[in-house]
């Protein structure tokens, strides 16, 4: 009894590559997705035409479960149907895309797909944000002789600044409980290579009967989920209370 | 536009700003427009692989352009395709969605208004900590509380059927309903339940005809949220039902991996659109309330 | 008869005590002011009145019954909002409706009561309309009939005019003075605004940090105000403090204190000083009002005193002039008729009159 569980956990080397893809996923997915969330909310935000249109464009993946979006992509990214069968349809021959039957890959595989069905979501945050700056300063640094560029990037973006902390903070959630995308798109295959603490856990608990070690597994991912909300939400009731004290 | 190009053609200055101009929106369609294809691109190869021949499809690869047409991988997912033995097509596992879902979202929804409404108007001592606890839910992975679940479905004689799902979604969901409406209540004027209280209304006449009346907003986007999330959910599905009681999400999973029909993809991609229908419908329809669910149960 | 008691209320929030021993009384008929300024306790107070804040001690009595744990409905009160509190998802009618429908009064009687009260404040067009329709006066109306439809003992009014703009405020508190007339409810309202508590009250309780500083009729408090306190908050410009000392000129009592050029000004009492006080430093209250122009139409009326001072700043706002003048290390604002305004710069002889002076115990702050 004991902590016994939580040593074997430790010891098994299939719950290290679980946590190591954690790591490597949030990093990127987080990044990615906000990176191409931002963009698609700045351009979005230079007055464009039919903004409903390409809102609605952009987020709809999120509308559709993850089962949906890993079962079509797992699809495109099948060598002998997808896109390497599309591109050598079109003539270059010897075109390799095997992202996600690769070992080593196909945790990138993964990745792109995170990335692709919650960008829209940083959008809609940012565009929210952007929407709620006041008019006025940004026209004061027009007048002030600031590009485009420079007015978004010392003036708009800081002000938003908190927006970016929280997109963070529920795309890092997110990649915790990352289950259904990777149990649609790649079943933790091949091999183990793209194993989630979340598919990790399931696989103990139900399909071996390992509850006591599948319960350890889930108490760890409560404590990655603790160490990125407890300080958040330490933060945000810092900063409202400063701001109750300001006002 | 004739003035325009008149003083563009004396104003050398208006001339270049104007280039720039239009550069500058050439750049911007151009990037957006590459970004919608590549969002806009699996959807529209699902949607016309469903209705291409398979032996095409074969033959070309997914991502090409349609060159037969036919409704029959349609008839064929809805109710003759074959899932684990059972040759019934999604329509069973379909409704079990549809019957799980439209029960967990109206009680839940219900709830969350109730408690919203007690967290918000009539706060009591501990009410803060407690509604603090709740907001621990919303944050819960789903994998901590699956062996609780597994033995109250089990006491309860609900392991593997429709019903257990609901109870399970109705719990599960009260965190977010709770929070959505406690904190568009809390933006109601205090005023109002006093005034209503010397008017000698009780706690649930002002639920009623005051907090109801004004929550219309609140409870679609709730709603909406509650729907898409419930349908859309795997691992309860997957954990406490098998076989025929099975929700759509489970169903579509074990059609894909099936590995002697990996290759039907006419059918499946008709089958991955039935699964995907309701909450796309949801989402075009009441796309507005839809965002603002989005962004206020990620800031709050 | 009186229709409000209220005995050594007191209030704690945890470990603040923010209402400190309450006493007040409110005659049939009457209309009370409270008035404050924010954070003393008055809206406390008229929510405890109303039953929607429990009572921590003391005792509050409507109609001679006790009701320190009688549900608001059950206290026989009417209540309007600052915010008005009108149900948004009601017509104007329905909001009327819905206090005599909570307590299933005859619906002939409901009806009576409407047209009665429509008649009275002249909403009838508006009766269909939903309150985000109305503008500002529209909803204070409305938020005043459905308080009028009940026909309660009591009328509790919490800011009602704070939300108006200023001329509109105006006509407002006309209208209220008008209709307590014409209903003649017992009315207590809470105000910031000491002109409101003023022009409307029969009896004013001025509070400050959770206690009552003073209650009484407007004109009493404005001439006599209990303390330095009440001094200040009733008036504006508010009353002028001049701290001095009590001495004796010509064998009556004055004050005196530095003046122009470093000099002492002694000014003579009205009303001779209470005994052995003489060499006390007190507070001179002088209200802005009554400093004017020395000139030779006043001179030798009776209570005036003169004295010399710079005139720093000078706002005429058309009706009559404001001045800053300079006393010593003090600044004093007088309040002049535009002919004899001063100019600035000017050394002006100014005459004080004494007969409304007042003077407080710096250590007590009390009125002399």
């Amino acid at each position: 009894m004991g902590l016994e569980n939580y040593f074997s956990l430790w010891a098994n080397r299939r719950w290290n590559v679980a946590y190591t893809n954690l790591f490597l996923f949030s990093g990127f997915y987080v990044l990615g997705s906000m990176a191409v969330g931002l963009l698609l909310a700045i351009l979005i935000d230079q007055r464009v035409r039919a903004e409903s249109v390409w809102r609605t464009i952009f987020l709809y993946p999120l509308a559709v479960s993850f089962i949906v979006t890993g079962t079509v992509w797992s699809w495109l990214y099948n060598p002998s149907s997808g896109i390497e069968l599309l591109v050598r349809n079109l003539g270059w021959s010897n075109f390799s895309f095997a992202l996600a039957s690769d070992r080593q890959y196909a945790i990138y595989a993964v990745i792109i797909t995170g990335v692709w069905q919650s960008s829209g979501f940083a959008m809609a945050l940012f565009l929210a944000g952007l929407r709620s700056v006041d008019g006025d300063i940004i026209k004061a640094a027009q007048i002030d002789g600031a590009s485009t560029f420079r007015t978004y990037r010392r003036v708009i973006l800081p002000v938003i600044a908190p927006i970016f902390l929280a997109v963070a903070v529920v795309q890092i959630q997110f990649a915790i409980k990352t289950f259904d995308l990777v149990a649609a798109l790649t079943r933790g295959g091949p091999g183990i290579s793209t194993t989630f603490p979340a598919i990790y856990v399931y696989d103990l608990m139900f399909q071996r009967g390992q509850i006591g070690e599948g319960a350890a597994a889930a108490m760890m991912m409560l404590v990655a989920l603790a160490v990125v909300l407890v300080p958040y939400s330490l933060f945000v009731v810092w900063r409202r209370r400063r701001e109750g004290q300001n006002g | 536009m004739a003035d325009l190009a008149l003083a563009q053609a004396l104003d050398p200055e208006a001339a270049v700003a104007g280039r720039r101009r239009l550069m500058a929106r050439v750049l911007i369609y151009g990037i957006l427009g590459l970004f919608a294809l590549v969002y806009i691109v699996p959807l529209l190869v699902v949607v016309m692989n469903s209705f291409r021949d398979q032996p095409e499809i074969a033959r070309n690869g997914l991502i090409s352009l349609p060159q037969s047409f036919g409704l029959d991988a349609w008839w064929s997912a809805w109710d003759s395709y074959c899932i684990g033995g059972n040759c019934e097509g999604m329509k069973r596992y379909f409704f079990n969605s549809l019957w799980m879902t439209i029960p967990a979202t109206l009680i839940s929804t219900m709830l969350g208004a109730m408690n919203g409404y007690v967290l918000s108007k009539w706060r009591f001592r501990g009410s803060e900590i407690l509604f603090t606890c709740m907001l621990l839910g919303v944050f819960m992975p789903g994998q901590i509380s699956l062996m609780p679940w597994a033995f109250i479905l089990g006491k309860l004689g609900l392991s593997n059927s429709v019903v257990g799902l609901v109870v399970v979604h109705c719990v599960q969901g009260l965190s977010f309903t709770t929070l959505f409406c406690r904190n568009y209540y809390i933006s109601v004027p205090d005023d109002l339940i006093k005034a209503a209280r010397i008017d000698g209304a009780g706690f649930w006449r002002i639920f009623w005809k005051i907090i109801l009346p004004l929550s219309p907003p609140i409870l679609i986007v709730t709603v909406i949220w509650q729907f898409t999330g419930i349908w859309n959910e795997y691992l309860f599905g997957v954990v406490f039902t098998s076989g025929s009681q099975q929700p759509i999400t489970a169903a579509l999973v074990a059609l894909t991996a099936g590995g002697t029909t990996a290759s039907a993809y006419d059918v499946m991609s008709a089958a991955v659109l039935i699964g995907a229908l309701p909450p796309l419908l949801v989402y075009f329809l009441g796309g507005k309330y839809f965002v603002r669910g989005l962004t206020q149960g990620a800031i709050k | 008869m009186s229709t409000l008691t209220i005995n050594d209320l007191r209030k704690s929030f945890g470990l603040v005590e923010v209402l400190k021993g309450i006493n007040l009384e409110a005659r049939t008929g009457e209309f009370i002011a409270l008035v404050g300024p924010s954070g003393c306790g008055k809206s406390t107070l008229l929510a405890m009145i109303a039953g929607l804040e429990t009572v921590t001690a003391g005792e509050i009595r409507i109609g001679g019954r006790l009701v320190n744990s009688v549900a608001p409905k059950d206290r026989d009160i009417a209540m309007v909002f600052q915010s008005y509190a009108l149900y948004p998802t009601m017509t104007v009618r329905q909001n009327m409706l819905f206090g005599m429908e909570s307590r299933g009064v005859p619906k002939d009687e409901q009806v009576a009561a409407i047209k009665r009260v429509a008649a009275l404040l002249q909403i009838e067009p508006l009766l269909e309309r939903k309150p985000g329709q109305l503008s500002g006066g529209q909803r204070q109306r409305v938020a005043m009939g459905r308080a009028l439809v009940r026909d309660p003992k009591l009328f509790l009014f919490d800011e009602p005019l704070s939300n108006l703009d200023a001329k509109l405020r105006v006509d407002m508190r006309t209208e209220i003075k008008k209709l307590h007339h014409r209903v003649g409810k017992t009315t207590v309202y809470v105000t910031h605004d000491q002109v409101e508590a003023m022009t409307l009250a029969s009896r004013i309780a001025v509070m400050h940090q959770g206690e009552v500083q003073q209650f009484d009729e407007p004109q009493t408090i404005y001439d006599r105000p209990a303390n330095i306190f009440v001094a200040g908050f009733m008036g504006s410009p508010a009353m002028n403090f001049i701290p001095a000392e009590l001495s004796t000129i010509d064998g009556s009592d004055a004050v005196s204190f530095p003046g122009h050029g470093g000099g002492l000004t002694t000014l003579k009492l009205h009303r001779s000083a209470p005994a052995g006080i003489s060499g006390r430093r007190v507070i001179l209250g002088i209200r802005p009002e009554h400093l004017s122009r020395n000139n030779p139409e006043v001179r030798g009326k009776e209570g005036l005193a003169t004295l010399v001072a710079p005139v720093e700043v000078v706002e005429p706002t058309g009706a009559e002039t404001m001045a800053v003048l300079r006393v010593g290390e003090l600044e004093v604002v007088g309040r002049f008729t535009p002919d004899e305004a001063p100019r600035m710069g000017e050394d002006m002889i100014v005459s004080v009159d004494m007969t409304h002076a007042c003077l407080f115990d710096p250590a007590t702050q009390r009125l002399i």
